[in-house]
């Protein structure tokens, strides 16, 4: 290879999205053998740049330039042929194939026949896995592999076509800690070996001897950029967190809350495979009548499987006690969850809240269901009667009420599975990013609505990964970090910075040794 | 309009024209076509194909298949015919348990409908692939029919019991009657009860069904004993109009059933379909099978111009689908 790629640089890149903007003028640039630690809360845009160095997106402004001439990434294979390699969270490997298989798909080495070489195969892939202190069997099925080590194989794919820039999207998040102690020596193995990588990361202080330097951004903007510990953890959480975001969804205003009618006692979650670990450690939680309890955290804190514990998904793995009106309640199905007074508005609500072909009337009536027949068949009347008040009430736009839901936008989607569970007199609703992937016009709409139904004496759990979106509704907040309740304080109390600073994992180092 | 009955509509509208046109082309082309006895015949043949395809739509709306059903068939119309026939004996007590017709339907849709109701079980709570589970359940029912005829008909049932097959009532044949009222039924169940809204939601999202509160397993267990008992049916008006039951009575009866519920415009992916078009399909395939055979088309050949019917059919819905939502 002539010519080896050096300088990896990213000028003024934007990227629109309907009713975003994901990223704004950005600029980086990554050398050989440099690890860039990139840091920013969710929907920072740190995904759509990766996304685009991936070849996935295209950006509508600025460009991407190797040795300083611009490149064309219009495809994941035209950035692997520029020797930009990319993990991703979701892994991308078919576990049905072994190991080396999966380093080799596409690529496998033939014999003089055409067949594949498996010998030879087999040996390359141990070698690659050899280079990273690895001692999975080339010839293992993928599927029989821990995440962390699925990760492990991901990279030394990326190694196997001479990535001379690899990007990582949170590589530890799944990984034990032993996993992510190797993870950090290969790391500096490939800095040795000239790779420039990219980490995407909010354990940010396990990088600190790794790293080089740190770029934070912030609503698509790069807002910092400095050496590896150049700044402070304050000053990090500062430039992360940015201003205080002045309240556009209008004060909620102090309220009494009311008696109170949930109550969560030391909820628990095993890991669905890994023996021992847990997901979510002896959180407590209540909440009053009319009251709004904002949950935040970052991305892997547990916050949408502590509502899905609560809401009793994960019966076999789960332990705690639940209390409706200081009743201790049963709950190992959604069904008892339902019975009780409980109300699920899921974080995916395209595959878990609706039914995507039945149309809104039917998708707000299919918990209440009961409540719309007359002897033994369903009226029609009665149906409209449970639910077009409701759905009038929230203002649903939708041609008709028997269009299929997949055809309305998010908003309106939401608003549907909201009126689902006020039909049926839930007492406490489990909001889990209630605003995902909904545009700011019906964020408002869709904020005004939970604010209204909390003023009507529902009680509230909100989960949610954005500042803005926690400090403007909650009356109270808790955080959550890698499963653990970390703080719980009244809004008053509550500010960007305060509430990040518990969502960040403790410093890895302390981690590291215990 | 998009909406989801609107969708169905277009569905039943291009079946419906296609049997239009079928119909229209055969009266031109033959003479024995369009004639009162021979359109009798049809229905009378399409009823049992019906019977099946009720159940096989209900199942495919939760997303599932049943591929027993022909067999279920060929063993409810063997039990029926031996309980009538020989009835139980109870050798331990020395007595011997006689049926009468009554007695004999019953058990025959009992057999149908537990043996559904394993089906159900099995792809419930043991999570099998549904298409695994009633392939298993076809060769299951097809050796226990052989076990219990010893692999001979059984013949000479009496009028009564035949009268389930071939009798008639206001000049309409009963198994007309039979599949015409279950038709009724199940498309009241499907668009006007819980349980039916439940198939629709289960099939359409596991998921959301789930979260909802609805308790996925009755339902799916629910729905493959309902097909059992409806294939029961089915085998006692096959066997009542023979006069006989066949060891080998339903064989293949599933690829008709299947390609039925097809043409009538549901998903195989579950959520989308309806009794209506079921009814449709089926009429399709019985008026192809008819108008090939007055055409004198070989038998072989029909096979070959039914399966491009169903490709036809399911081609053109896909084609509306993707019109409607460009993904």
């Amino acid at each position: 290879m002539d010519g080896v790629p050096s300088v990896l640089e990213v000028r003024k890149v934007s990227k629109q999205f309907p009713g975003v903007r994901a990223l704004q003028e950005v600029s980086l640039r990554l050398e050989a053998g440099d690890v860039l630690v990139l840091l920013g809360q969710n929907g920072a845009g740190k995904s759509t740049l990766m996304n685009i160095l991936a070849g996935v997106f295209s950006p509508d402004g600025g460009g991407v330039f190797l040795n300083g001439s611009a490149i064309a990434l219009t495809s994941p294979s035209d950035a692997n042929a520029h020797g930009i390699a990319t993990i991703f969270q979701e892994l991308s490997l078919t576990p049905n194939l072994t190991v080396a298989e999966n380093i080799f798909l596409g690529r496998e080495p033939r014999t003089r026949f055409g067949f594949v070489d498996y010998e030879r195969m087999n040996q390359d892939a141990k070698t690659l896995l050899a280079r990273m202190e690895s001692s999975i069997a080339p010839q293992t099925l993928v599927g029989s592999l821990r995440v962390g080590q699925q990760q492990v194989v991901e990279i030394a794919r990326a190694l196997s076509v001479n990535a001379r820039f690899l990007i990582m999207d949170e590589p530890t998040a799944a990984m034990s800690q032993l996993e992510t102690r190797a993870l950090l020596h290969l790391i500096v193995d490939l800095k040795h070996a000239g790779v420039g990588i990219i980490y995407i990361t909010h354990r940010f202080e396990e990088l600190a001897d790794v790293g080089d330097h740190m770029a934070i951004l912030r609503d698509g903007k790069l807002v910092g950029e400095a050496s590896m510990g150049a700044l402070s953890h304050e000053a990090i959480v500062r430039l992360m967190v940015g201003h205080e975001p002045a309240s556009t969804y209008g004060d909620r205003g102090r309220r009494v809350p009311g008696p109170e009618v949930f109550r969560v006692e030391r909820a628990s979650l095993a890991h669905p495979s890994r023996q021992g670990e847990l997901v979510i450690r002896d959180v407590n939680i209540h909440a009053a009548r009319g009251e709004i309890v904002g949950i935040f955290g970052l991305m892997g804190a547990g916050r949408t499987e502590l509502l899905e514990t609560v809401f009793g998904m994960h019966s076999g793995r789960a332990n705690g006690r639940l209390f409706i009106d200081g009743k201790a309640v049963r709950c190992d199905s959604p069904t008892q969850a339902i019975a009780a007074g409980l109300a699920l508005a899921p974080e995916d609500r395209k595959r878990d809240g609706l039914v995507l072909e039945l149309g809104s009337r039917a998708n707000a009536s299919l918990v209440s269901l009961r409540k719309a027949q007359c002897c033994g068949l369903l009226s029609r009347k009665r149906e409209a009667a449970l639910v077009e008040p409701l759905l009038q009430r929230f203002s649903l736009r939708a041609t008709s009420l028997d269009e299929p839901v997949r055809t309305l936008s998010g908003g309106n989607q939401q608003k549907v599975i909201l009126a689902k569970w006020l039909v049926n007199m839930a007492k406490v609703l489990l909001l889990d990013e209630p605003t995902r992937g909904i545009d700011i016009d019906s964020k408002n709409e869709i904020y005004k609505l939970i604010g209204q139904l909390a003023d009507n004496g529902l009680a509230v759990i909100m989960v949610s990964s954005e500042l803005p979106e926690i400090l403007a509704l909650s009356d109270r907040i808790v955080v959550m970090c890698e499963g653990r309740k970390t703080a719980e304080l009244l809004r008053a109390d509550a500010t960007a910075e305060v509430l990040m600073r518990a969502a960040l994992p403790r410093s890895a180092a302390t981690d590291l040794t215990c | 309009m998009l909406s989801r009955v609107g969708r169905i509509s277009i569905a039943r509208i291009q079946s419906g024209a296609a049997l239009l046109l079928m119909v229209g082309a055969l009266s031109v082309m033959t003479r024995t076509f369009l004639t009162p006895d021979n359109a009798w015949n049809i229905l009378r043949q399409v009823s049992v194909n019906l019977c099946l395809s009720i159940g096989m739509t209900l199942i495919i709306l939760t997303g599932g298949i049943d591929v027993s059903v022909g067999a279920v068939l060929g063993i409810a119309g063997a039990v029926a015919a031996g309980l009538l026939k020989f009835g139980v004996a109870a050798t331990t007590w020395g007595i011997k348990l006689e049926f009468t017709a009554a007695g004999a339907v019953v058990g025959g849709i009992g057999i149908g409908i537990l043996l559904g109701l394993c089906n159900g079980v099995v792809i419930a709570r043991l999570r099998l692939p549904p298409f695994v589970a009633t392939l298993a359940m076809l060769s299951i029912a097809r050796g226990l029919t052989l076990l219990w005829t010893g692999g001979f008909p059984i013949t000479g049932l009496g009028p009564t019991f035949g009268f389930i097959g071939t009798g008639a009532w206001w000049g309409v044949p009963m198994p007309v009657w039979e599949v015409g009222f279950l038709a009724i039924a199940a498309s009241v169940i499907c668009a006007r009860t819980a349980f039916g809204r439940h198939l629709y939601a289960v099939g359409g999202s596991e998921r959301a069904a789930r979260l909802s509160g609805l308790s996925i397993h009755k339902i799916k267990i629910a729905v493959y004993g309902i097909g059992g008992g409806l294939s029961g049916i089915g085998g006692l008006i096959v066997t009542a109009r023979l006069d006989s039951a066949q060891p080998t009575a339903g064989l293949g009866y599933e690829l008709d059933s299947i390609a039925a519920v097809v043409i009538g415009g549901a998903s195989l992916s579950g959520g989308r379909g309806s009794i209506m078009g079921t009814v449709l399909g089926c009429l399709i395939i019985g008026v192809l099978n008819n108008g090939l055979f007055l055409l004198d088309v070989s038998p072989f050949w029909q096979q070959v111009v039914k399966g491009l019917v169903i490709l036809i059919a399911v081609a053109l819905d896909r084609l509306g689908e993707r019109r409607a939502h460009p993904a």
